[in-house]
């Protein structure tokens, strides 16, 4: 398939967008996948973002799907090796340096810094994510809801949030 | 690094020695199964797993890895699958990780995508998928909330929180320059003279 360079191309670029979580690479990939390639339209796009969110592991992982319509299987395993292989290498190169400098008296300092402004992004990324599916009361609701058992219970994540579908998908009938 | 101890711990006598007999097949499962059981956000799972379950590494270790994870590029999930890899057993504990957290849900969403493709605009599948992200979304704020009381070690860290959400969600300064931006601020304000002075909240 002559689509796998630019599939390839495209989510290298992509991944280094990712800083902070995936949500970070959203518009990007809006503007790539849908405007320039024409690989899906922009509503599947948002389909496929969300049934991301339910599926397990790393939450970005719908980009196996836009992988596998643009190029077959093969599609989707370059993309799979073009968003995680290079950020998987850097990731270890860095894990390598940072144990070497135990004694470094900044290393705390940086830790220390970088813990609010990482905790910062992933606020960021949830009011992202919120502005696109907490929209109306029920969803509200479901949020809410889901936020408080977490907080104050020990419950598995996943089963809240397939009951919030349920919840959902019983309260638009 | 060494104070585990104080948790409690699934058989006695193996807390913290355990890192250095973990085997790479061990690596390949916990990271498969928190990659099939991961729904709606890898972090609380890999904490959950990582530092409650099998003691590989402590809260400690984990909040300085993900603030790693989350300052390079890359998803949290698999930077935290090559990270803590590399910590158990280099290279192939690496690789193992990142296989293994992927491989579950990628196979799903290959599965997924045929499928959608199919029988795309169902108006239940719609809704019910409306409902999962906004539960995501109330897993991700508890998650939010849990790490905060961990690891932010001074009341104006919470400043540095709000910048950052500013500049990205408002100013729309983009992800790369607030994280330098406010990240160096932090960092500065974290100096080591004063990191000596202070500790880290348990």
């Amino acid at each position: 398939m002559n689509q796998i360079p630019a599939l390839i191309r495209v989510f290298a670029y992509l991944s280094l967008l990712t800083v902070g979580g995936g949500m970070a690479a959203f518009p990007e990939m809006k503007i790539l996948t849908v405007d320039v390639h024409k690989w899906l339209t922009f509503p599947q796009l948002i389909h496929l973002y969300s049934v991301g969110q339910m599926a397990p592991g790393p939450n970005m992982m719908m980009i196996v799907s836009i992988g596998q319509w643009a190029g077959g299987i093969l599609g989707a395993i370059a993309v799979l090796g073009a968003f995680f292989g290079p950020t998987a290498v850097l990731a270890f190169i860095v894990a390598k340096a940072w144990k070497k400098l135990e004694k470094w008296p900044w290393r705390t300092s940086i830790q220390r810094g970088l813990a609010p402004v990482a905790i910062g992004l992933m606020i960021s990324g949830t009011y992202t994510i919120a502005r696109l599916s907490v929209v109306d009361l029920p969803t509200l609701a479901i949020a809410v809801v889901v936020f408080g058992i977490l907080t104050w219970r020990h419950v598995n994540p996943g089963i809240l949030v397939l009951l919030g579908g349920a919840v959902y998908m019983l309260a638009m009938r | 690094m060494t104070d585990t101890a104080a948790k409690p711990a699934p058989q006695p006598g193996e807390t913290t020695t355990k890192a250095a007999a973990v085997s790479i097949w061990e690596i390949f499962l916990e990271f498969l199964i928190i990659g099939a059981t991961s729904f709606g956000g890898v972090v609380p799972y890999l904490r959950g797993s990582l530092v409650t379950k099998r003691h590989w590494i402590d809260d400690k270790e984990f909040v300085e890895m993900l603030s790693i994870s989350q300052s390079l590029p890359g998803l949290n999930a698999t930077n935290m699958a090559v990270l803590v890899g590399e910590k158990l057993r280099g290279v192939m504990g690496s690789i193992a990780g990142i296989i293994a957290i992927c491989l579950p849900g990628g196979l799903l969403m290959f599965a997924v995508g045929i499928f959608y493709h199919h029988h795309g605009d169902h108006t239940f599948i719609t809704a019910a998928l409306k409902g999962v992200a906004a539960a995501a979304v109330g897993l991700i704020l508890s998650t939010v909330v849990s790490l905060s009381k961990k690891s932010l070690s001074h009341n104006f860290d919470f400043v540095f929180m709000a910048a950052t959400v500013i500049a990205v969600n408002r100013l729309h300064l983009g992800v790369p320059r607030t994280l330098i931006a406010v990240g160096i601020l932090a960092i500065l304000f974290h100096h080591p003279r004063k990191a000596q002075k202070e500790s880290v909240k348990p």
